[in-house]
C-alpha cells in the first residue's frame, strides 16, 4: 500500500514539505506541483529533505517558473500531466499536503 | 480506474482549479472515468456564468463546462458553499427569495454527501486547493 | 454497514478563523458521520490550534464554532489523532486542548478518551492504513 504525496507550497511557505518528508514511506512517491516545484531546485537549503526519496516534478509547472532539469537536484524525475494521472494510478492513495 | 477530484480554490486567484483543469482532462484522454469534480470552499466560484475574463487568458469556467459537457461529467458546486459565496441555480434562487441565478453550463448545486459519496464510489480522491 | 466500507480520514493543517477552512471542513465531518464508514480525524501543523480550549469569537463577530468539536463523539467520530510533534513546536500540550470524549455503547456507555496523542512516526502508520484522505 503505497501513497502519493503531492505537495503544492514552496519550501519556505509552510509546513507542507517538511510535513509530507516526514510522513513518506520508503516505498511513497512525492510529485511537486504549482509552487511546489521550487523544492526541488539543487542546493535551496531544503534540498536534504528530499534525500532518499522518490521525487518528481510536474513538467510544465517548472516551465513556466523558468526552471530546466540541470537546476534539479540530481535524481528527481520529471513528469507531464499524463504521468501525474499515472502516478495517482500507480499507488494507492493521494495525500495533498496543502 | 475511477477518480474524484475536489477542488478547494476559485479561479484566476490559486492555481488550484488549473491544476485540477489539466490533471482531469488527461485522466479523461488515458481513458479513465471521473465519477465526479465537486467543488468546494471559494472553488464554488468556478461556477458562475459572469466572469468576463481578458480576452489574451483562459476563460477558467468555460473550460470546465467545455470539458463537462464533452465527457459528461458530474461538475457539483457545494450548496453551503456556494450560498455563502452568492452561487445561484433556479432552485437556489427560488428557495433564498434571490433576484437571479448565476450558475454555469454544466454545474449542478447539490450537498456536501456528495463528496462524501465521492470518496466512496471512486478509487482515488485527489484535491486541489490551496 | 454498506457493502464498500471505507477508511476515512479528514486531515486538518490549518487554523481556524483566519481561513474557512477549518470550518468547512468540520461541516464535512459531520455529514460524513451519516454514511458509516471508519472516520478518523487528523490534527498536524497549525490544524492543532482547531482544538484549543477557551475560544472566544465575540470580539471579531465570527462563529464560535470550537464546541462542536465536542459533539463529534455523538457522531460516532471517536478516533482523533493529534500529531505531539505539531503540538510541542507550537509550545502546546495536551492541557491547552478541549478535553474530547465519547461514550462507549459496548462497555455500559463508559466515558473514553476521543483525542489520541500519537508521534510522527505513528501519524505515518495511521496515514498508511487509511483508504481516503481527505484534505481542505
Amino acid at each position: 500500500m503505497t501513497m502519493l504525496h503531492l505537495v503544492n507550497k514552496s519550501p519556505f511557505d509552510g509546513s507542507s514539505l517538511n510535513t509530507a518528508t516526514s510522513i513518506m514511506k520508503p516505498d511513497d512517491a512525492l510529485l511537486l506541483i504549482e509552487d511546489g516545484v521550487y523544492g526541488a531546485i539543487k542546493n535551496n537549503t531544503s534540498a536534504a529533505k528530499l534525500e532518499g526519496k522518490n521525487v518528481s516534478v510536474l513538467g510544465p509547472d517548472l516551465a513556466a517558473r523558468g526552471l530546466s532539469e540541470d537546476k534539479l537536484v540530481d535524481g528527481v524525475k520529471i513528469v507531464d500531466y499524463a504521468g501525474f494521472v499515472d502516478m495517482v494510478e500507480s499507488n494507492d492513495k493521494v495525500q495533498s499536503w496543502l | 480506474m475511477k477518480f474524484t477530484i475536489q477542488v478547494n480554490e476559485g479561479p484566476y486567484q490559486h492555481q488550484a482549479s488549473d491544476s485540477a483543469y489539466h490533471f482531469t482532462k488527461a485522466a479523461l484522454e488515458k481513458g479513465h472515468k471521473i465519477y465526479r469534480v465537486f467543488f468546494y470552499h471559494d472553488g464554488v466560484n468556478n461556477g458562475t456564468r459572469l466572469t468576463t475574463p481578458p480576452q489574451d487568458d483562459r476563460n477558467i469556467v468555460n473550460r470546465w463546462s467545455e470539458l463537462g459537457k464533452e465527457y459528461d461529467l458530474d461538475m457539483v458546486l457545494c450548496v453551503a458553499a456556494a450560498q455563502r459565496r452568492g452561487i445561484v441555480d433556479d432552485g437556489e434562487a427560488q428557495r433564498n427569495g434571490k433576484d437571479a441565478t448565476n450558475i454555469a453550463p454544466g454545474f449542478r448545486i447539490s450537498g456536501l454527501g456528495q463528496l462524501i459519496e465521492g470518496g466512496v464510489q471512486s478509487d482515488r480522491l485527489i484535491v486541489f486547493g490551496d | 454497514m454498506p457493502e464498500e466500507s471505507k477508511k476515512f480520514m479528514y486531515i486538518n493543517r490549518k487554523a481556524p478563523y483566519g481561513t474557512i477552512y477549518a470550518w468547512e471542513s468540520l461541516e464535512v465531518v459531520l455529514i460524513g458521520a451519516a454514511f458509516e464508514q471508519d472516520v478518523s480525524l487528523a490534527f498536524m501543523d497549525d490544524g492543532v490550534y482547531q482544538l484549543t480550549k477557551g475560544q472566544d469569537t465575540t470580539g471579531i463577530g465570527m462563529k464560535n464554532f470550537s464546541p462542536t468539536y465536542s459533539a463529534l463523539g455523538d457522531y460516532e467520530v471517536t478516533k482523533i489523532y493529534v500529531d505531539k510533534e505539531s503540538l510541542e513546536e507550537r509550545g502546546l500540550s495536551l492541557d491547552d486542548l478541549q478535553h474530547l470524549v465519547w461514550e462507549d455503547e459496548d462497555e455500559d456507555w463508559a466515558e473514553k478518551d476521543s483525542i489520541r496523542l500519537v508521534s510522527r512516526t505513528e501519524m505515518a502508520d495511521i496515514l498508511a492504513g487509511q483508504d481516503i484522505l481527505f484534505n481542505f
